[in-house]
């Protein structure tokens, strides 16, 4: 009895460590707040794509037109479609009772989704999904920077479909961990370290390939996904421009004072002795 | 107009002593001539009690305390309300620099024996008011209600639970006020953070600050500048502390502030050491994050914390290490009272501690290894370590009082390990206790068989 518990957890490890995507490195979202021409598209793909179940409850349909460079009237023909109001915030329809039901844990609102999880991680979050036959995965994919994700590839019309193509490994591989990912023409290069039954841990590369192309090269893909996360940075804190803007003269005026003040203390000072 | 600015003084002396206070405490109060950088402190932490006193009451104008509501109005703050932003980011940074201020404080106590006699009090007092701190701190962290304020609570208001005799479960109820931390806590938390002890701090600031007037501030030599005075009853190395040194704290206040701009503007959560990244996601009491760290003022104890292996044990450690401050006068009893001419080995077990401190807060801020958790262990007993060679330094020992307390010692460090040894990790206990072993021949035997710890002169004036 205690071989077989032992050999079911033995042949499970595997599976739990595959599931621990802790080690790895997210790549460079390289995003440009500045620039507002990504900004509105990465708006366009977050209305289309994500709001079917995210909301972003934080910010409003107005604020985002007036921030990112577009017209008020177009956002509203174009962008809002669940509200006629410019001034609401950008809510959606689907209740979290629901939303639980459907997916396991309620798709959560992105108003500062980018704060709390990074760029970088939601750049390669968004880029590294791969299809997954185990029935176990209720839609098909799998996520290399959030392993066993419930959320759906929403994306795959515009990435298409990508595969998870192994390279060899010894035989005898009881864990495995990707370290560190990279982008190239083709698809994604994961560098990942296998420790072996003897407590050997050697390097392989494996590859994540688009198999089934969507409307998207690769490369116009990790472009689309930088302007998303640049949009959900901006989201994150509609402010951060504005803030390093008023930074610069703080420290201007500050350093204007200082002076002031140590030529002040240096004059009282004189006669102390 | 002269006159009857004049007239107006008068008429207020005659009924309440606006004079004689700007006097005693300013104009007229004698602070000795040689203050130097260490010296700033006292004046920023008061500044930044000021920012932090202002930017909470408009802080308090748009935050609402309901655990449904708190993290959305914290997002209304940061986005609808006109410059809320600014004034959150200056109270998330302000509470950072209060404490970076009030720990640079009291280390330049440590350097230059601020505390021993006559400041005993003013020591105490400070005590108080760090306390004070800490515990605002803790329940202003609650308030954003975000996953690391509702987790970094839950663990703390935890730690009263491992009190023995069935007092720690209904404690814990109590301070609650549920059974998980909740509405009810998040409300008195409100209530504790924004009148009460902002109250008792601004009551322990204002002792602490008439103690000091009434002794009279200490200075790097250590030298008491009261015993010198001239023929009109004034120190001959003191100076009116207005207008020379509020033009000097004045000029330190730019720098401090040029610091805090920096932060405030541009790295406001200074990579997730001042606003912690998880808490950006709403508080959810059924998703523990991975890894729980309470903010960096914290870390250090927290890494005492959690070093030792049983619970009770190490909640007693922790309180510990922040009560022991309480006893420095009493432990550090030499008659000398600045580094400056205590000798070469008082310098070294001072940077010795303060590197401890560091490494500690290091520690606290990461998730548990084996050899951390070691490290952690080791740096703590290093930590009390400290008080105990300031107390064995305190006056000239002999020989074999000091081989009795490395014996005492060597007992203590045996047992502990003895208790906690397992087969796994014996190795690294080896390894690290020559850390203990080393910190121990260096201090003790170092003051015994060299003349690293001989005094030096002390002046007859300040330099």
């Amino acid at each position: 009895m205690n071989r077989i518990i032992a050999a079911i957890v033995l042949g499970l490890l595997p599976l739990a460590t595959l599931g621990a995507g802790g080690g790895v490195t997210p790549m460079s979202a390289n995003n440009n707040l500045e620039d507002n021409t990504s900004l509105q598209r990465g708006a366009k793909v977050f209305v289309n794509f994500c709001m079917g179940c995210h909301s972003m409850g934080y910010m409003r349909y107005s604020r985002m037109a007036d921030d990112i460079g577009l017209e008020r009237d177009l956002v509203a023909q174009h962008l809002m479609f669940t509200t006629e109001k410019i001034g609401d915030p950008m809510k959606i329809a689907m209740r979290v009772d629901d939303a639980s039901g459907w997916f396991g844990v309620a798709p959560p609102d992105l108003s500062v989704i980018a704060r709390a999880r990074g760029v970088d991680w939601l750049y390669t979050y968004l880029t590294t999904f791969y299809a997954d036959p185990d029935p176990a995965r209720p839609f098909g994919v799998n996520n290399v920077m959030f392993p066993d994700v419930g959320m759906p590839h929403v994306l795959w019309p515009l990435q298409g479909v990508q595969s998870y193509i192994k390279a060899e490994r010894p035989a005898n591989t009881v864990s495995e961990q990707v370290v560190r990912i990279e982008s190239d023409e083709s698809g994604f290069a994961l560098s990942t370290s296998v420790t072996t039954k003897d407590g050997e841990t050697a390097h392989v590369t494996d590859r994540l390939e688009v198999t089934v192309p969507g409307s998207m090269t690769p490369a116009e893909y990790r472009k689309t996904v930088r302007d998303l996360v640049n949009f959900l940075d901006y989201a994150g804190e509609p402010v951060k421009l504005l803030r390093f803007q008023i930074g610069f003269w703080a420290l201007l005026l500050l350093a204007v004072f200082a002076v002031a003040a140590r030529l002040l203390y240096k004059e009282y000072w004189r006669d102390v002795h | 107009m002269k006159a009857m600015l004049t007239g107006l003084l008068q008429w207020t002396d005659a009924r309440f002593p606006l004079t004689k206070l700007w006097n005693e405490h300013l104009a007229r109060y004698y602070a000795p001539k040689n203050f130097n950088l260490w010296y700033y402190f006292g004046s920023l932490a008061l500044v930044m009690l000021v920012i932090q006193i202002f930017s909470g009451i408009w802080l308090t104008m748009f935050y609402k305390p309901s655990a449904e509501e708190a993290f959305a109005s914290v997002e209304y703050i940061m986005r609808e309300v006109p410059m809320g932003w600014f004034i959150r980011y200056m109270h998330t940074t302000g509470a950072s620099f209060f404490f970076l201020v009030v720990y640079l404080h009291m280390f330049r106590g440590m350097m230059y024996g601020s505390y021993k006699n006559p400041r005993e009090l003013i020591w105490i007092i400070g005590m108080l008011i760090y306390l004070c701190m800490m515990v605002e701190g803790f329940f202003g962290y609650l308030l954003p209600w975000g996953q690391m304020s509702y987790w970094g609570a839950q663990v703390i208001i935890s730690l009263f639970g491992a009190l023995p005799f069935g007092l720690g479960e209904p404690l814990t109820l109590w301070i609650r006020g549920d059974y998980v931390v909740a509405d009810a806590t998040l409300n008195r938390f409100f209530a504790l953070h924004v009148a009460a002890v902002p109250l008792a701090l601004l009551a322990l600031i204002g002792a602490h600050i008439m103690a000091l007037h009434e002794v009279g501030s200490n200075n790097p030599d250590g030298i008491e500048i009261k015993k010198d005075k001239d023929a009109s009853g004034v120190p001959r190395d003191g100076i009116p502390f207005h207008p020379y040194y509020t033009v000097k704290d004045i000029w330190g206040l730019a720098i401090c502030l040029i610091l805090f701009a920096g932060v405030l503007f541009f790295a406001p959560t200074f990579f997730g050491y001042f606003i912690e990244k998880p808490n950006f996601v709403p508080a959810n009491p059924l998703k523990t994050p991975e890894h729980i760290a309470p903010v960096w003022y914290f870390t250090p104890y927290y890494a005492i914390l959690r070093a030792i292996p049983d619970k009770l044990t190490g909640v007693i450690a922790m309180f510990a290490s922040v009560l022991i401050f309480f006893f420095l006068p009493w432990l550090d009893r030499h008659p000398i009272k600045s580094i400056r001419y205590r000798g070469t080995l008082f310098r070294l077990l001072l940077g010795t501690f303060v590197i401890t401190f560091i490494v500690l807060g290091y520690l606290g801020t990461q998730a548990p290894t084996p050899a951390k958790s070691e490290l952690g262990f080791r740096l703590g007993e290093l930590y009390f370590a400290f008080f105990l060679i300031l107390w064995l330094y305190s006056k000239e020992r002999t020989q074999s009082f000091n081989y009795t307390v490395l014996g005492i010692v060597a007992v203590l460090l045996i047992f502990f390990d003895a208790i906690r040894f397992d087969s796994e990790n014996g190795a690294l206990m080896l390894v690290s206790s020559l850390l203990v072993i080393g910190y121990f021949v260096v201090f003790v035997l170092g003051s015994m068989y060299t003349r690293l710890n001989q005094p030096k002169p002390v002046p007859e004036r300040v330099t």
